[in-house]
């Protein structure tokens, strides 16, 4: 039967809503039939192009995903022992993130930094700070995913100078910096100086370490927090393919290879609640990057072609209200990852909506992925869900979606120019009030939040962050810079000045400078010099 | 003579980059008939005094998702005092602990709307809550 004559035999019928759509509010069909599935070579093999099924052949039977829970909150020392704390209970990678004033380029006794240092990650000032992060961690067997963006030149360059310390080469040095400023500007907005600039200091981060860091992930192409703004599943894939080409164009403008680079490359995408959405967005995540790079750019090895992906549960789908229900969408979320290929995953804490991650709540998002890893028998197979009518008609149509709107960028003249008009700001922005709106009327459901409330709700224990530890941190930055040698930091901190204005890579003086005691605040600061300051345009 | 709209300053203070709510929130109370004046991200409590002072407005609206607000907040309403904005009442949301509220209520905070909230709850407040100050 075709699903013309199926939907003929069966409807009109009163159905129990009038109208069925996903979290992102695309609107599902009733049933989807074999008329649904696209040509078999779009499906493919798992390992092979166009990728849909996955990035390797034999996925979680050879490998299972990283379990990267993302840590960091106080004193270098209070995370880790966070660390510490997750490796010894079997997660496989690390993952830092840093406290305000570190992702926006300010040391912890900048006027700036007050009442922010150690509240939203790790505070990391000074090369001091990152030795203290990863004290007693062996950087050669550890891969290390760091969440910095506009100060990631000098973070990275700390990081590479504690493995050196730790007589770990370069070349065995693995891991990730996020350092993806284009979705910076549409969607987490921690900035220093405006896009032109940002994107030609990741590219100059992405060519360092293509020659001397070789294991090493130099860009981390960002959906999670397109999402997290409000966007739809279909906008979270095309603004951060979007992205991607624009930092591939850049690259392959300063006359590198794009096979060079591109097997480097790597993604992180949200995964929320609607679960066969997100499965469908994944795969076709990867479908149209290989297609992208074969077509648009030319690439011509397996390994420029087949993304690979990070991901996260979604933060927004949490409710403050009952927080253990959280658990569950948690649950869901990281099945729809693992369902989707994912080659890493973090999953959120019950109480996030509330305080950053006690221990007792990292435990339990561990244990999720453990349960799901070890219990329950999902990555046995590769790929169970291929082929099914519902999975690939919804992966045909959100690639095709997303194609509409990466079209509509390149004829605004590319991302650059899309971020400066506020196109991506913009849609997002009307996507997270449509949404608002809905859940305000109650049509979209929060469990707990919007139904099913209860009026007296029993609180959680939650993290507490000692507020001497700010003024701790503080201290020790100034006594750092007191301490170093002020000559050479000063001619370090020139010479870094000097490649931004030259053109010449940025790394090899940053790496010098840091080495010098020259600090996160004060290489940020040569940025802002030099490039100017960005300031949001404050659309609403 | 009919009431002027309120005017109302969303406004973020700190560094954290987290403006869907308040971006949403600046809308809705636009949508309610406000007039609405939103300031951007990291804000220093100076420049937020400024821009109520320069917009002459009846209420402020901080939203706050970076852990700061017992900082930020309470550096924001010495200033305001300072300043003389003494009838310009100030509300916020955001990532806030429960047992924070009592002390952002003593400073004169008070209405704090966390996670879950919905617009109208907040266009409610505001209607309740704000009254045109005398200028």
């Amino acid at each position: 039967m075709t699903k013309r004559e199926w939907l003929q035999k069966n409807y009109p019928t009163k159905e129990r809503l009038g109208r069925f759509s996903t979290v992102s509010d695309m609107e599902v069909d009733p049933i989807y039939m074999p008329d649904d599935l696209p040509p078999a070579t779009e499906i493919g093999e798992p390992g092979e192009y166009p990728f849909t099924r996955g990035p390797y052949p034999t996925m979680y039977r050879t490998k299972l995903w990283s379990m990267r829970q993302f840590a960091g909150f106080g004193s270098p020392e209070d995370t880790n022992k966070r660390f510490k704390y997750l490796l010894s209970h079997g997660q496989t990678g690390l993952s830092t993130a840093f406290d305000m004033p570190t992702l926006m380029g300010y040391d912890a006794d900048h006027p700036r930094a007050l009442g922010e240092v150690g509240r939203e990650g790790v505070s990391v000032s000074t090369l001091e700070d990152m030795e203290r992060l990863f004290d007693g961690i062996p950087l050669d067997e550890v891969t290390t995913s760091m969440t910095v963006n506009c100060s990631a030149s000098a973070i990275l360059a700390m990081y590479f100078a504690v493995a050196e310390k730790q007589g770990v080469p370069l070349e065995r040095v693995g891991g990730t910096i996020q350092n993806d400023m284009l979705k910076e500007f549409i969607a987490q907005r921690e900035w220093i100086s405006p896009p032109e600039p940002s994107v030609r200091i990741v590219a100059d981060m992405i060519e360092y370490t293509w020659k001397h860091a070789p294991r090493w992930h130099a860009v981390s192409i960002s959906g999670y927090h397109i999402r997290e703004a409000g966007s739809t599943a279909v906008q979270e894939l095309a603004f951060t393919l979007a992205d991607g080409i624009g930092y591939v164009e850049a690259c392959v403008k300063r006359g590198l290879d794009v096979d060079s680079f591109a097997p480097r490359l790597s993604f992180f995408f949200d995964v929320h609640n609607d679960f066969f959405e997100e499965v469908a967005k994944l795969r076709a995540a990867r479908r149209l990057w290989a297609r992208i790079m074969r077509e648009r750019f030319g690439a011509k090895k397996a390994e420029s072609l087949r993304l690979r992906m990070h991901a996260q549960t979604a933060g927004v789908s949490l409710t403050a209200q009952q927080p253990m229900n959280n658990v569950v969408r948690v649950t869901v979320q990281a099945l729809a990852a693992i369902l989707g290929g994912v080659q890493s995953l973090h999953t959120n804490s019950m109480d996030e909506t509330l305080a950053l991650p006690s221990e007792e709540a990292v435990m339990v998002a561990l244990r999720t992925q453990q349960i799901l890893a070890e219990e329950s028998g999902v990555a046995n197979t590769i790929d169970p869900l291929a082929g099914s009518y519902a999975v690939e008609a919804l992966t045909n149509k959100i690639e095709r979606e997303a194609v509409a709107y990466i079209e509509r960028i390149d004829e605004m003249g590319g991302i650059i120019v899309a971020i400066e008009q506020g196109y991506p700001q913009k849609e997002i922005s009307e996507a997270a009030y449509r949404f608002q709106r809905a859940f305000d009327r109650g049509d979209k459901v929060m469990v707990g939040a919007n139904r099913y409330q209860v009026p007296e709700e029993r609180p959680i224990p939650t993290l507490k962050i000692d507020p001497e530890m700010e003024k701790k941190q503080a201290d020790r930055v100034r006594a750092w810079k007191k301490a170093r040698n002020g000559s050479e930091a000063r001619a370090a901190t020139l010479r870094v000045r000097e490649a931004c204005e030259s053109g010449d890579n940025v790394m090899p003086p940053i790496l010098t400078a840091v080495k010098k005691g020259v600090t996160v605040g004060e290489i940020s600061d040569v940025f802002r010099q030099t490039f100017g300051e960005y300031r949001d345009p404050a659309w609403v | 003579m009919s009431e002027r709209p309120l005017r109302i300053l969303v406004a973020k203070p700190g560094l954290d980059g987290h403006d869907r709510g308040a971006k949403i929130i600046a809308r809705a109370l636009r949508d309610a008939g406000f007039e609405v004046i939103y300031t951007g991200l990291h804000q220093t409590p100076e420049m937020i005094v400024e821009s109520a002072l320069q917009e002459d407005v009846d209420a402020i609206g901080l939203s706050i998702l970076s852990g700061a607000h017992l900082t930020l907040f309470p550096a924001i309403l010495d200033r305001m005092k300072a300043r003389g904005l003494d009838d310009v009442v100030v509300f916020g949301g955001g990532i806030i602990p429960e047992d924070d509220i009592p002390k952002l209520a003593e400073l004169g905070v008070h209405g704090i709307f966390r996670p879950g909230a919905t617009t109208e709850e907040i266009v409610q407040w505001v209607r309740e809550n704000v009254r045109p100050h005398a200028s």
